[in-house]
């Protein structure tokens, strides 16, 4: 175990911890924009800067590995002043665009401003413009919002696997895209949009729906496969208007595609919202009242119960649909109706 | 999953997901995981970067290729040969668990001398894969310290499938590889609750907690719980439905959330089985292609429109919650389930209200030991994976830690012999169809063939086929082909591409238009009664119309 002292507190860490991940153990909160505890350091923002006792120059803490006996701190006018810097810099060719930005509110860069209280920039100079439109239907990309952190083009390499992002020119031209420029033809499983810490990267789905007034929060599970991702819905009265995940998940956060963006089925216009009777053999499917519906199932379930016996009928259950409905659908079958004859369709 | 109930005592997943990541070994064999189960398929990548040796056993040079050690692409229908084949080499090699063996299995000597015929050269006589390959593979399995087995439809979804499992089983066995951490033998779910749907008793032989019906204890233990008689004959199995409905003693049915007239095997069979019915209600959130033929159609609820839970494939049981109501009189599915049984019960229509779904889940954990300790205050904290008999137990992580839930606490080996596909290709029919999903769709395709965003990047059905057959048909890429078998046939886009080999065509499942289920084959793996939608025969011709 190492032993180092950071802002007068003393901690244990094994080796291999980095000072960032030492600091975060002890609550002491320092500002980053390119760390995510899920991926590897990668040093490029430089608002994570400590000061180390026997070192010439303040250094990222996200890179710099815990050493016994070191004396750390996060905080001094020095850090303040660099950090509020680097902020101004990135801010510099930022498009004032939070009133109109899909992130307002969630973004970090943002709340950094805030924080460090950037008010006028010192470095006001060109705007970069990259925009072009990426014909995707899922991801946003608006990459005069990047602030180069890296972390899409990492997330998408080292946890997805793909690598369909990476940093094309240098310094002020530099921007992230997919190869050559094309539009992006990836998994959309949406990772990067997850760890942008702007609004450079975002859901298409997302625009125009409300940000944060009158949106429910509401933890659940995704409804596609057995993976079980754990879900959160962004819902705005009866409307889904986004789905995201928790890095504290099972899942880690990830999501694929479907559980990400394909929760739109559910606000779809063909819903079916009544009951439906087809009176007559050969007839057509016509509305009906809850009452009536319900009780010509019953009535010619019945029907059919007394006349060729239990066994004349069956249940198909649903392996989409949640235990509690499963429950209580098989005991109607087994202890109403009278048989075994119940299923599910699939059966792997 | 019967097969590995039979050798193990239970069907689930043995191991958690989070294991993966620990793995030195894995064999993925008929799952095309990253599009299947991504998130799974993120922690086998994980593994990968950590330094694993991944085995890949498919014909489809499925995306997981790429980061594999090792490839082999058996002939459709070949599994349970391939898996011989490597543990005959196990053998040979000395690469087995002797401790493992004498301690936790039986029938080993049985099993041992089944393997003799499958030596590497006939494997690879069989399977197209070359002997050398088959070597690798049971050296890389065979060696390492914690391999794990993964698997889903690929292998399950033929006449053949309960021998396949057992043979993955087997080779778990074999190596040590059962009843520990980040190891095990792992079904992967397909839909989000199969686990739970057969958790829950919603299979034609058991009742909740696989509490067999034929039983006369379990029997009275539910009558107890539930009150009246309850019957001790088995029930039909969905695959035999279809034909009771045609002979016509099957005359009612009642189908919830799920779509059968398109998603069984054979479906012009199916869907003259569901209109020789009497009386057909259907509940569910679309007018799906079953629901179009029912007498009733009762609209419920989507998944962020009601509380309960959910089981993972890794048996973890999670809390679904309801973020918004319904649209127009649709209505929640436990309360719509909940009337019609309590107008049943009393012969008229009973008063309408919403049951609270942590009674339910109460009633059932009241019913099966397995999860006794789960309850909605612990769930909303966190989710528990099963077994878990008391609220103070964490939940079980991996299975079979101290022994088997067979009686006598070992698990079966168990003699797989070689099985031929039901339809294998000839004269007429010379290609070999495969079935599957894609990753931006799921199973029908009700819900994401309405997500405007995945219908766009996956707007139609296509038909893979390799550049070699596609030459000699003279076919391109975006042409149309006809491709037609024993039981019907279907005109689709060409996608010409090395993902299949020759001779072997790939369609994903979930289109409407092109229902790949027109051609597959209904022929039945006689013990788990799953279809043969994996493999059959068909003819492909450039279309000309
Ligand atoms: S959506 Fe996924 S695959 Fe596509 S660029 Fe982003 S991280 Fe990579
Ligand atoms: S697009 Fe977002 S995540 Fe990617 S480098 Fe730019 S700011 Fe970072
Ligand atoms: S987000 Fe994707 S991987 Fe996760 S449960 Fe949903 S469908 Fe499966
Ligand atoms: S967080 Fe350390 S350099 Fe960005």
């Amino acid at each position: 175990m190492i032993h180092l002292t950071i802002d007068d507190k003393s901690i244990e860490v094994p080796a291999g911890t980095t000072v960032l991940e030492a600091a975060r153990q002890l609550d002491i909160d320092i500002p980053t924009l390119c760390y995510d505890s899920r991926l590897k350091p990668y040093g490029a923002c430089r608002l994570c800067i400590v000061e180390i006792a026997g070192f010439p120059k303040p250094v990222t803490s996200c890179t710099t590995p815990a050493a016994d006996n070191m004396v750390v701190r996060t905080n001094s006018a020095l850090l303040h002043r660099l950090r509020k810097t680097t902020i101004e810099l990135l801010l510099s060719d930022h498009p004032n665009d939070c009133m109109v930005c899909v992130r307002s509110g969630d973004c970090t860069l943002q709340e950094l401003a805030y924080l460090y209280d950037v008010r006028e920039n010192r470095f006001s100079g060109g705007m970069r413009d990259h925009n072009r439109p990426d014909a995707n239907p899922f991801i946003q990309r608006d990459q005069n919002k990047c602030v180069m952190c890296g972390l899409c083009v990492r997330v998408c390499e080292e946890v997805q696997g793909v690598g369909a992002i990476g940093y094309s020119n240098r310094g002020f031209e530099a921007k992230v895209c997919p190869p050559f420029e094309k539009d992006l033809n990836c998994e959309f499983c949406g990772q990067c949009v997850s760890v942008c810490p702007t609004g450079a990267l975002s859901g298409k789905m997302w625009a125009g729906q409300p940000r944060q007034e009158g949106v429910k929060l509401t933890d659940s599970t995704c409804t596609y496969c057995g993976c079980g991702c754990n879900i959160t819905l962004h819902s705005h009265g009866d409307r889904l208007i986004r789905v995201s995940s928790k890095k504290t998940s099972h899942n880690r956060g990830w999501l694929c595609v479907k559980g990400r963006f394909g929760y739109d089925f559910v606000n779809r216009g063909d819903r079916l919202t009544t009951p439906l009777i087809r009176r007559e053999k050969g007839g057509a499917l016509e509305p009906a009242s809850w009452d009536e519906a319900v009780q010509f199932v019953v009535t010619r379930m019945a029907g059919i119960k007394e006349k060729h016996g239990p066994d004349a009928l069956a249940g198909l259950a649903s392996a989409r649909c949640t235990n509690e409905e499963n429950y209580l659908f098989q005991k109607f079958f087994r202890s109403v109706i009278g048989t075994n004859n119940i299923d599910h369709c699939a059966r792997y | 999953m019967a097969g590995l109930a039979a050798k193990f005592g239970s069907g689930a997943m043995t191991n958690s997901v989070a294991e993966i990541a620990e793995n030195d070994a894995l064999l993925v064999i008929g799952s095309n995981t990253t599009e299947n189960h991504p998130i799974i398929g993120l922690r086998m990548k994980e593994a990968v970067a950590k330094g694993a040796r991944l085995i890949v056993a498919d014909p489809r040079r499925i995306p997981l290729v790429k980061f594999a050690t090792l490839w082999l692409r058996q002939k459709p229908g070949t599994d349970a040969v391939l898996l011989n084949a490597i543990m005959h080499v196990i053998l040979e090699e000395g690469l087995e668990d002797r401790d493992f063996i004498t301690r936790r299995t039986e029938a080993f000597e049985e099993f041992e001398a089944s393997l003799a015929p499958f030596t590497a050269e006939f494997g690879a006589e069989a399977t197209g894969v070359p002997a050398e390959d088959i070597r690798k593979a049971a050296r890389i399995f065979g060696s390492a310290v914690n391999a794990g087995i993964y698997y889903a439809m690929g292998i399950t979804q033929h006449s053949m499938g309960t021998n396949n499992v057992h043979a993955v089983g087997n080779l778990a066995m074999l190596t040590g590889n059962v009843g520990k951490r980040a190891a095990g033998v792992n079904p992967l779910r397909g839909q989000n609750n199969v686990q739970g749907a057969c958790d829950m008793g919603c299979l034609p032989n058991v009742y909740p907690g696989y509490q067999s019906v034929a039983i006369p204890g379990m029997q009275q233990k539910f009558e107890a719980a539930w009150g009246g008689t309850l019957s001790g004959k088995p029930g039909l199995p969905a695959t035999e439905m279809t034909g009771a409905m045609l002979a016509g003693s099957l005359k009612g049915m009642y189908v919830f959330g799920e779509n059968p007239a398109l998603s069984d095997p054979n479906t012009s069979h199916s869907l003259k089985a569901f209109k020789n019915l009497e009386f057909l209600v259907v509940q569910d959130i679309f007018l799906t292609e079953t629901a179009e033929l029912a007498d009733v159609v009762l609209p419920g609820s989507s998944f962020a429109e009601k509380n309960g839970t959910f089981t993972s494939s890794e048996r973890r049981i999670q809390r679904v919650r309801q973020a918004i109501a319904s649209p127009g009189e649709a209505r929640n599915d436990l309360a719509i389930i909940d009337q019609i049984y309590r107008s049943f019960a009393a012969g008229s229509v009973a008063e309408y209200r919403l049951p609270d779904a942590a009674a339910v889940f109460e009633e059932a954990a009241s019913l099966w030991p397995e999860i006794a300790g789960v309850n909605y205050q612990r769930l909303d904290k966190d989710s528990i994976c099963w077994p878990c008999p008391a609220p103070d137990h964490p939940g079980t992580p991996f299975l079979f830690k101290a022994m088997f839930s067979r009686e006598g606490g070992r698990a079966l080996f168990t003699a797989v012999p070689q099985v031929l596909s039901d339809e294998l290709p000839d004269e007429q029919y010379p290609f070999v169809l495969t079935t599957g999903r894609e990753l931006f769709h799921y199973h029908t395709g009700t819900m994401t063939r309405r997500s405007a965003g995945l219908n766009a990047v996956a707007p139609e059905a296509f038909v893979e086929i390799n550049p070699v057959d596609a030459d000699g048909l003279g076919v391109h890429s975006g042409e149309s082909l006809r491709v037609t078998s024993r039981r019907g046939m279907i005109d689709l886009k060409a996608r010409v591409s090395g993902i299949v080999p020759p001779q072997v065509v790939f369609i994903p499942f979930h289109y409407r238009e092109a229902a790949a289920n027109l051609l597959t084959n209904d022929a039945m793996d006689p013990v788990c009664r799953i279809m043969e939608a994996k493999v059959c025969a068909v003819r492909i011709e450039k279309n000309m119309s």
